[in-house]
């Protein structure tokens, strides 16, 4: 890793086509500057992208990266750590990817606690489809499937998180360029499963969860003082659904990430050229 | 024919019945004898009929026979169970003090010894081993030295504690002594011992130590029978290679993280059943279009939906032929014995890493569930070769960079093949994608760079079949008008078959396919049969019409789909009967 990597070495040549104004916009630039200013450069990094406008950051992005199937992001980026852990594993999604069609590794992953890193673009709506409920829009949010919104209360991402043992739980906004790289960094700082919820508007379908709304109504818990690895103030934050929080909000001391516990520290990629030394003593345990 | 015998215990799952079989199975083994298990069992943990089933010979053994010499019978439908294979003079073992048990009626010819199992076993220290008090009884009608019954039981109890090893040998003796002293039946069992060293194992630890053999550091796997055997002899032997073994929450997952592990150079692997397989089908595609080296393992059970979990078919054929959206490159091995599940994993591995792309093994429960003895030369490591393919370093990578010095991952090739850079590697950095993508991976819909890609996936696979060997196994008559072809685990029942045959004066030439995708060419064997037969385990003959369309002919067909593995006698009767028919 050299020291002088900037974090437009992380930009591909490749243009974005993310509509004008996009919140995706500043949540890459904001991860390109976090991987950067931990030391990472595009050789030792690897990012994993599901499938809806997220799934699209791989290819403007430059590191190694996977592209793969709607919702499974977090798995396949689980096994590219663990089979080199001295890869920055960066996994990038959307609300419908991570909280939908992948809710369920989403909590598997919590729960593992890899040390990588999670940052799901939340726009609270299906963009690439072009405008349904997303499983983070509002209960009377009207979309051309749900016209009388969706009557089912949004899923909350840190609650979730939190109920499924997190050790680092945060959120940014995605125009606030500069919180929002620092949020992220931290997360990749972190011993564990890094996850940071960003909120990323869509100026296309999205009328209600605006710049604007986010300016008016968010909170930086770093300005009210909260402790993070305070467990109950977390979760009094989490539970808030009066406002909306920025910042590091739930931090445990005693992560232990998976790696660790598991003993799992080698880079998988080399082996012998035949069978491993002492292969035979496995045929041996059968007499 | 091997001189064989035929043995069984059965009762209820919960009984102990499996772990009573092992022992003696590895009794049997341990006497230099050869050894062929079956399971007859429940998807449940309690409760149900359950049996375990053991052939063995001084010669190589490798199917099961309509026949039981011997069977302990813990309960009356174990006899019921039992009554087409047992035969005049079978002997049946049987506790009379047990309360469901008092009343059994030994059919008509047979022998029944009334043994006090749970007595004697208390006798000797517990209710608990009342089945080794049979083993004893079945090692003094087998005329079975009994010291081969103590060398398992040592390895089994062992590490429970020297006392407990002695209280079951004392069991065992009990048993023994008590058929020796209440019962003068004139048996003409003789189960002679050598001073052959065979190891007993079964399919799934077969795959289990192909991998680590082959170098693989990483599994992923949901349990699912059954296929978890894969997963639980991995565990806790992978790690002492430098490898890992993770559950995951269901077979999506699997397969994604397999694939990370594989996208970071680790050689990788997951192992599932039909609805696992279902569920992976989606991501098998991913792996194939982002040009990933994996292996995927189907040890297929009785479908569709959740089927017959615990019974032999061979329905997924075309689901690893054709499953999945779009056209997809992959290779499909077909492992027709134990042995054949370590080398086809060896060289699956090999496969997956030179054509980057997903290998199906393609095994059955038959394969999985029994055990058999082999010569440990049968899993020669030192016969194991690593092939990985084109994997550059930071130093060849400059020949694979365009001309803005971007390292091209789908480079379009002349054999196909593109070169693989492992995460990490300098200058390296690219992207992968289930898109359609450039020679650098990134989403085209670019109609020629679509086209171009499409070919180079396919021509790996041309490419494969050119330079790979994809022989047919062949047993019998070569000159044989009578042809039959089979895969997977139908091979060691054809095989006996073939002899039952020959006493019978009918003459057969076998080819077992152990290559399902690419396969033989099989147009000359099948144009110069006058007879040819397809047998398999499901009910429409997936394989027989693969034959059908590769050689444009006709063939008969010779299916079981009841969830039981053929015979080698019934298989034996079942082509001599459609040569029958043939010919009328």
């Amino acid at each position: 890793m050299s020291s002088d990597v900037r974090f437009t070495d992380f930009k591909s040549d490749k243009q974005p086509t993310w509509c004008p104004g996009c919140g995706d916009f500043g949540t890459m630039n904001g991860m390109m500057k976090a991987l950067a200013n931990t030391g990472n450069d595009p050789d030792n990094t690897f990012v994993v992208a599901g499938i809806g406008c997220s799934g699209k950051i791989g290819t403007y992005m430059h590191s190694y990266a996977l592209h793969g199937v709607h919702g499974r992001a977090l798995p396949v980026g689980t096994g590219v750590k663990l089979a080199n852990p001295d890869l920055e594993v960066m996994v990038a999604g959307g609300d419908g990817d991570g909280y939908s069609i992948g809710a369920g590794h989403f909590v598997h992953a919590v729960r593992r606690n890899v040390d990588m890193t999670y940052v799901v673009m939340d726009n609270r709506i299906y963009g690439l489809t072009k405008g349904q409920a997303s499983p983070t829009s509002r209960k009377d949010f009207e979309t051309s499937t749900t016209p009388e919104g969706p009557q089912q209360p949004p899923v909350n991402p840190l609650a979730l998180a939190l109920a499924s043992g997190a050790t680092f739980i945060a959120q940014s906004f995605s125009t606030d360029a500069q919180r929002h790289a620092e949020i992220v960094q931290e997360a990749i700082e972190h011993d564990g499963f890094g996850f940071v919820n960003v909120f990323s508007p869509c100026v296309t379908f999205n009328d209600v969860d605006t710049y604007d709304y986010f300016r008016d109504n968010l909170v930086d818990v770093a300005e009210e003082g909260h402790d993070r690895t305070d467990y109950d103030a977390a979760k009094e934050k989490i539970l808030d659904a009066s406002k909306e929080y920025q910042g590091v909000i739930w931090q445990s001391e005693k992560s232990i990430p998976y790696s660790e516990k598991h003993g799992v520290d080698t880079d998988m990629s080399q082996i012998d050229d035949g069978a491993p030394e002492g292969a035979m003593d496995l045929v041996r345990e059968f007499y | 024919m091997p001189a064989d015998f035929n043995w069984a215990i059965g009762g209820e799952a919960g009984d102990g019945i499996d772990s009573t079989g092992k022992i003696f199975a590895q009794a049997l083994s341990r006497a230099g004898r050869h050894v062929f298990t079956s399971k007859d069992f429940a998807s449940r943990i309690r409760g149900g009929y359950t049996a375990y089933k053991v052939r063995t010979a001084v010669d190589q053994v490798q199917s099961v026979v309509d026949r039981l010499d011997v069977l302990i019978a813990l309960t009356p439908r174990t006899i019921e169970e039992n009554l087409d294979e047992l035969h005049d003079g079978s002997v049946i073992i049987y506790d009379g003090e047990r309360t469901t048990m008092e009343n059994v009626e030994i059919p008509d010819g047979m022998i029944g010894l009334d043994v006090p199992l749970k007595r004697l076993a208390e006798e000797a220290g517990g209710a608990i081993m009342r089945n080794v008090v049979a083993l004893g009884a079945a090692c003094e009608v087998a005329n079975f030295p009994i010291e081969n019954l103590d060398s398992a039981l040592e390895k089994r109890f062992g590490s429970k504690g020297k006392s407990l090893v002695e209280n079951n040998k004392e069991a065992a003796r009990k048993g023994q002594d008590h058929v020796a002293t209440e019962y003068d039946h004139d048996l003409e069992y003789d189960l002679e011992t050598t001073d052959s060293d065979y190891v007993l194992l079964n399919g799934d630890q077969a795959i289990g130590m192909g991998a680590i053999a082959a170098g693989c550091k990483f599994y992923a796997g949901y349990p699912i029978t059954p296929a978890t055997d894969v997963m639980e002899y991995l565990t806790g032997r992978i790690e002492q290679f430098g490898g890992h073994v993770l559950q995951a929450e269901d077979e999506l997952s699997a397969i994604n993280i397999a694939l990370g592990a594989a996208r970071a150079g680790a050689r990788s692997m997951t192992a599932t059943s039909g609805p696992g397989i279902d569920l992976m089908a989606e991501t098998f595609g991913l792996v194939a279009t982002s040009e990933t080296p994996l292996v995927v393992v189907d040890v297929m059970r009785s479908g569709p939906s959740t089927g017959m979990p615990t019974k032999q078919e061979q329905g997924d054929l075309n689901m690893m032929l054709y499953g999945g959206h779009g056209e997809i490159p992959r290779l499909v091995l077909g492992p027709t014995t134990i042995s054949e599940c370590f080398w086809k994993t060896v060289e699956a591995f090999n496969l997956a890493e030179k054509y980057q792309t997903p290998v199906y093994i393609a095994a059955d429960l038959s394969l999985a569930v029994t055990e058999q003895t082999f010569p440990p030369e049968a899993f020669d490591m030192d016969e194991v070769e690593i092939e990985r393919g084109k994997v550059v370093d930071e130093e060849t990578i400059e020949e694979w960079q365009n001309e803005k010095g971007q390292f091209t991952p789908h480079a379009i090739t002349a054999d196909g093949v593109s070169p693989r850079a492992f995460p990490g590697t300098a200058d390296g950095a690219h992207m992968s994608t289930g898109l359609e993508h450039d020679e650098l991976g990134r989403r085209t819909e670019d109609t020629e760079m679509r086209v171009e890609q499409v070919d180079k996936r396919t021509r790996k696979v041309d490419t494969a079949r050119e330079e790979e060997d994809w022989s047919p196994r062949e047993f019998g008559d070569p000159d044989s008008e009578n042809l039959v072809i089979s895969w997977g685990s139908n091979e060691g029942a054809m095989e006996e078959a073939i002899e039952f045959l020959e006493e019978d004066g009918v003459d057969v030439r076998f080819l077992s396919v152990p290559y399902l995708y690419p396969r033989p060419d099989l147009s000359d064997a099948v144009d110069s049969a006058e007879n040819v037969i397809v047998v398999e385990c499901n009910a429409t003959g997936q394989f027989a019409d693969v034959v059908e369309h590769d050689t444009l002919s006709r063939v008969d067909r010779v299916n079981k789909y009841d969830g039981v593995r053929f015979k080698a006698d019934e298989l034996a009767d079942e082509i001599d009967a459609a040569l029958q028919e043939a010919s009328q």
